[in-house]
């Protein structure tokens, strides 16, 4: 008996996180920025008005993009387009579902629509990524029906700090909740407000059951192939590649190092006459009205 | 039978063709380079994106090396994205990346993401019943070379062929956790020369 053919599963969704594993998804404002992205090798763009750092830099309410500006970055690649959303607003999500946008990222780097809602990203056919600093966020996304989880790190800072902080977090609590005996586990989704039954899954398979990509301060190929050794499955690079003096020779040195991130040689060579990195700032300077990652929670 | 099956691991769903093989009953390896290849019996290009995968092979000598062995009687196994890498021509014009199969492909022909799905797929050769599989972004194969067989269909359109010791599908089966491709592609694999 053969069963129907169905659009927007949970697999077919989380099934294409699964596809950019081991790549690098970059952050571009126009079509040439998203084609110097594709020759490079990146596997997804981010379509986006403003990269995180002007963002920062400008301040103003930052929403989704127009969708005329993601329209052109999709007819300028063939690989998957990604585009944000503030958290909460379904409306925008709506809006970029509509346009046929492959990946929808309801995002921190924007301002929040909603302080205490996120997105029930379950009654969407596109597949959603969000941010998280520790296992209870990422869980408590996956339960709205996240399909991809990203590290927030600080996004628009060139400093890959925060991202190794956030991705150490999700990492120990995962191997904390292995190590605790059954009847214990629903004191300890309690106490990381996390769905029950994520919190079994999760110490069942010893990593979160969706794709987990590092975001948020990766401005160089060794910092990229320190979050894969960290265990990540691939890359977001926002202002690091298109804020630095050569891009197009970054964003293809910062594939190759994500590919090869566990052999030295190719590291270095990667490495190797990059030309100027991002700026970056120290974010233990920044003010707490500052940091994007205390967005949503 | 225990065949060494190589799997592309410079991008894509990589550790769900190692374990699709390993349940199958072969010893999966994660090829990155050319040396790493010297070492399989047969390989399997996994999904991902074509794009980054044919430029990382090309910056690795990769791409020389897999054709190298596949003239030389090397069975691969390609989906989704594997089989965008194997064909011989593409509809957009893209000039080919490894040029394998004499098959022609039009990439992300159902559409965007939110047209990608998942339907069961009959396939005698394989299996006497219907499996299900995920495909994802997936190409059409919009034409095939008079020695390729169409193993199965979906919708009249062909999406799982074979050409002699290569084998392409347009679905992903190692998505949904259906072993039947890869059984069928291990048995393959080791009549052409597994040890025994």
């Amino acid at each position: 008996m053969t069963r129907l053919r169905e659009v927007g599963t949970e697999r077919i969704k989380r099934g294409l996180a699964q596809m950019l594993k081991g790549g690098v998804i970059m952050d571009v404002t126009t079509p040439e920025q998203a084609r110097i992205a594709e020759d490079a090798g990146a596997v997804a763009v981010m379509a986006l008005e403003r990269v995180p750092a002007d963002i920062r830099a400008q301040g103003g309410v930052a929403r989704m993009a127009d969708p005329a500006r993601i329209k052109a970055i999709m007819a300028a690649v063939t690989i998957p387009v990604m585009a944000k959303v503030r958290i909460g607003h379904f409306v925008e999500a709506q809006v970029l579902e509509a346009i046929g946008v492959d990946f929808i990222d309801e995002s921190e780097v924007l301002t929040p629509a909603d302080e205490h809602h996120h997105i029930d990203k379950r009654r969407f056919r596109v597949p959603f990524v969000c941010g998280a600093r520790d296992l209870g966020e990422a869980l408590r996304r996956i339960g709205e029906g996240a399909a991809m989880i990203r590290t927030k790190g600080e996004a628009g800072t060139g400093n890959v700090v925060e991202a190794v902080r956030h991705v150490r977090q999700i990492l120990d609590e995962i191997r904390r909740l292995q190590a605790l005996p059954e009847e214990e586990l629903m004191s300890a989704a309690r106490d990381l407000r996390a769905p029950y039954e994520l919190v079994l899954e999760v110490r069942r398979l010893g990593r979160l059951p969706v794709v987990n990509f590092a975001a948020g301060g990766i401005a160089t190929p060794a910092d990229a192939a320190l979050m894969m050794q960290l265990g990540c499955d691939g890359v977001f690079v926002g202002s690091g590649i298109f804020k630095s003096e050569d891009p197009a020779r970054r964003a293809r040195a910062i594939v190759d190092a994500v590919a090869h991130y566990d052999d030295p040689d190719a590291v270095a060579r990667a490495c190797e006459g990059l030309g100027e990195p991002m700026r970056g700032l120290d974010v233990r300077r920044l003010e707490p009205a500052e940091l994007l990652q205390t967005r949503g929670g | 039978m225990f065949v060494r099956v190589g799997v592309l691991a410079l991008q894509g769903d990589v550790s769900e063709h190692a374990q699709a093989l390993a349940e199958a009953g072969a010893e999966p390896v994660l090829v990155r380079t050319p040396q790493a290849l010297e070492g399989v019996q047969a390989l399997v290009l996994p999904g991902g994106e074509s794009t980054t995968l044919g430029a990382l092979m090309a910056r690795c000598g990769l791409d020389q090396a897999i054709r190298r062995r596949v003239q030389e009687g090397m069975p691969v196994f390609g989906t989704c994205a594997g089989l965008i890498l194997m064909a011989r021509r593409a509809s957009d014009g893209e000039p080919p990346l490894l040029g394998l199969m004499d098959v022609a492909v039009e990439r992300n022909a159902y559409g965007r993401q939110r047209e990608s799905f998942e339907d069961d797929v009959v396939c005698p050769a394989v299996d006497p019943h219907p499996f299900r599989v995920a495909f994802i972004r997936a190409p059409v194969i919009t034409g095939v070379g008079e020695g390729v067989e169409v193993l199965a269909r979906h919708e009249g359109l062909p999406v799982l062929v074979r050409e002699g010791r290569l084998l392409a599908a347009t679905f992903h089966p190692e998505i949904t956790g259906y072993t039947g491709v890869h059984r069928y592609f291990c048995s393959l694999a080791a009549a052409a020369g597994g040890v025994g």
